[in-house]
């Protein structure tokens, strides 16, 4: 299986106060558009990744409205699987294509979170958790990744100065990202003395609360040639389910959907973890980032803390991990963020990242995870 | 020209430090003082409400001023915490006073700038010859939820200043105002607390009206940031006026003399007044003063004031604002809520 695509687009991500979710969907689709450089009519479909709309801004068929902006009467629909949904959405767009259906689609994310106060924000999200058994409970996002954090320590000896080197990592590379969230370098001491959050997560552990849209353009591969000399394809996706609850999971410290779903996208890759040159992971909180190296075969389980230490997964590492900035420093649209990855991986492949350019990276991954593991989507993206 | 011919101040002689509200909620006083840059607030005794400020202000103004108090035609009270929801404060503050009773009264909210707002209209009736002196306040005693980040700096204060055309201790050049509809802080009717918009306070709310304002000032006076001695802006917490500072390319240490909120807190409708009676405390002949309110919901009002030689011989007639910063008690968060709560 191999998909193009053609064009990227994001808006700046951050408190956009002066933006509504309509313009910053359309922003970042006419960017991608005039990046891809077709016309509005070339596109056959549209996929949107939207978690929870009618709860930030009332507005449900978020879908519909994108394609009625654009003036388009295609087929347009929106595709939730909470933080996951613009990796799922990408998916979707994907097969429409390998099924034969479409020639050119356009995948977008989109959030607008910040006309809530936070309260409202965390009672939405906590929309991705299982409302009968945890949240009816009290239990916040914060505090189930807090439990995985300290299991995390209990098993394997992960420390807190190896949950901040995730944090100064990220906001390192988000300083060298014109759409980050935030763009200031900060200290290991900074993360452990900001105020705590949940026990052991303090503020700096935790990815913001942000308004953001990003869009791909995706394309038949018999046809990207046409378009453009530089394209990046869609080589492997995987997808994988688990129980909605953290406390059913058969463990806390594995996330076995991020596990199934990327075997699959290596397999239909028809590569191993090794070739994987670059990878933009679901860090929502500090050790979700840990986890997911995990998870996805960088390190052995429990030695994620070990690979911040050798600093691995910085610019010019090993296998550098988040050089977009992640969800800690690019901020967390929750929608967007799955076609914000992506966006980053292609940016880096094609060679434009600027300052955040890796040399030489072929092949790339994305991974994105809804609640707190009860969905995982892979992307593997090659030249 | 229009100038202030009195003015003055009152703070509550009761404090309340940040370490004593943080740890009743188990927070980390050090991390919420470098964040606000407040170390303590002030607090109004159980007798003490925004009447009772407002005429302690105004009898220090009174008494810098010499004037007849029968003289003022007209008293503004601007509050967030009027004692009564229908029943004016500037009528009792008027009687006590003994303006008589040939005058103009209203009571204004416009969160914390409902002061500045009293000055512009006294300014507008001496102006228009309606009336000779006019008699403007800003006092506040803050509500803040108990747990709510506003109770480390939701404090208790007033400054009262009285306009007129004759024998002026600073002349009021101009003022400029900036007004939005902007949901950043708000209050509803019977609702004991109000309710804030959390960072959408910051950028799109005070900083956006703040700047709009003191640049328009600025621009209507063709006036430069070398033009001003010393600056004021509202002060919620010490962060903020020292941002708009930088973002304003001022000096910030222009701002010291009237940087009071570290020491009492955010004094609401007073908080950029008391700001100004500070200043005005230590200000020489010929130097110019830029003030900025802001309130939320939102606006904010600039001034451009330029102190006379007058100052020198009327401010000597009361005590300097800094006496009532220094004569302070400290109190436990129990008494705290006894006070603020009645309990």
């Amino acid at each position: 299986m191999k998909v193009a695509i053609l064009g990227v687009g994001t808006t700046k991500f951050g408190e956009n106060w002066d933006k509504n979710l309509r313009q910053l969907a359309i922003e970042a689709g006419t960017k991608a558009i005039m990046d891809a450089g077709i016309r509005g009519r070339d596109l056959n479909a549209i996929y949107v990744g939207n978690m929870s709309a009618g709860r930030f801004v009332g507005q449900e068929h978020v879908a519909a409205m994108v394609s009625g902006e654009l003036g388009l009467s295609i087929p347009a629909s929106r595709i939730e699987g909470a933080c996951a949904s613009g990796g799922l959405a990408l998916r979707q767009g994907l097969f429409s294509i390998l099924s034969g259906q479409h020639d050119i689609v356009l995948v977008g994310g989109a959030e607008k979170m910040t006309d809530l106060m936070t309260d409202g924000v965390t009672s939405s999200l906590m929309g991705a958790g299982d409302q009968e058994w945890e949240a009816y409970y009290g239990v916040t996002f914060p505090s189930l990744y807090a439990m995985i954090a300290r299991r995390h320590m209990f098993e394997f000896g992960t420390t807190r100065e190896q949950m901040a080197k995730v944090a100064v990592k990220n906001h390192h590379n988000g300083s060298l990202n014109p759409i980050a969230q935030f763009r200031k370098e900060i200290t290991i001491k900074q993360v452990l003395d900001s105020p705590m959050v949940a026990d052991p997560l303090t503020l700096f552990d935790c990815s913001p609360i942000t308004d953001g849209a990003a869009t791909l353009i995706l394309c038949k591969e018999e046809l990207a040639k046409k378009y453009t000399d530089n394209p990046v394809y869609i080589i492997g996706s995987g997808q994988a389910s688990d129980t909605l609850a953290l406390h059913d999971r058969r463990s806390l410290t594995t996330l076995d959907a991020t596990v199934k779903a990327s075997k699959e996208a290596y397999r239909q890759a028809g590569i191993t973890v090794k070739d994987i040159d670059l990878a933009e992971v679901h860090d929502c909180f500090t050790i979700g980032e840990i986890i997911a190296t995990e998870d996805l075969g960088f390190c052995k389980k429990g030695e994620g803390g070990k690979l911040l230490d050798e600093g691995a997964t910085e610019i010019g590492g090993r296998i550098p991990v988040n050089t977009s900035g992640g969800l800690k420093a690019v901020g967390h649209p929750v929608g967007a963020t799955g076609v914000k990855q992506a966006v980053e991986i292609v940016l880096q492949l094609r060679g434009q990242a600027d300052k955040r350019q890796l040399k030489d990276a072929k092949i790339g991954l994305t991974h994105n995870v809804g609640g707190s593991g009860a969905t995982a989507v892979v992307h593997i993206f090659s030249r | 020209m229009i100038g202030i011919v009195g003015y003055g101040g009152y703070i509550p002689r009761f404090r309340i430090k940040v370490e004593e509200i943080a740890s009743v909620w188990g927070s980390n006083a050090k991390s919420i003082k470098n964040g606000l840059m407040v170390e303590e607030k002030s607090v109004p005794s159980i007798d003490e409400d925004t009447a009772t400020i407002s005429v302690e202000a105004a009898l220090n103004a009174l008494k810098m001023a010499q004037i007849n108090p029968q003289k003022i035609g007209a008293i503004y009270i601007g509050s967030e915490s009027h004692p009564y929801a229908v029943k004016p404060t500037s009528t009792i503050v008027g009687e006590a006073i003994g303006v008589g009773s040939e005058f103009t009264a209203a009571d204004t909210e416009f969160a914390c700038k409902a002061g500045t707002a009293g000055i512009q209209m006294v300014m507008g009736l001496i102006k228009g010859g309606y009336i000779e002196y006019g008699l403007a306040i800003g006092s506040d005693t803050a509500q803040s939820k108990p747990g709510d980040a506003l109770e480390y700096t939701a404090a208790a204060g007033g400054a009262a200043f009285i306009a007129g055309k004759k024998n002026v201790l600073a002349e009021i050049e101009g003022t400029f105002s900036c007004s939005t509809d902007t949901p950043d802080f708000w209050r509803r009717e019977n609702v004991e607390f109000p309710r804030h918009g959390g960072r959408f306070t910051g950028i799109p709310a005070y900083f956006k009206h703040i700047i709009s304002a003191t640049k328009g000032l600025m621009d209507k006076l063709d006036l430069k940031q070398s033009d001003f001695d010393y600056i004021v802006f509202h002060m919620p917490n010490g962060k903020f006026p020292l941002r708009a500072a930088k973002m304003l390319d001022f000096d910030s240490e222009k701002l010291i003399p009237g940087f009071v909120v570290k020491s009492i807190g955010n004094t609401y409708s007073s908080s950029s007044l008391l700001g100004l009676v500070a200043t005005l405390d230590i200000a020489k002949p010929g130097q110019r003063i830029l003030l900025t309110s802001y309130g939320s919901g939102a606006g904010s009002d600039s001034f451009s004031i330029k102190v006379t030689d007058l100052i020198e011989e009327k401010r000597k007639r009361i005590k300097k604002i800094q006496d009532y910063i220094d004569d302070k008690e400290y109190v436990t968060y129990a008494k705290y809520t006894r006070l603020r709560r009645g309990i």
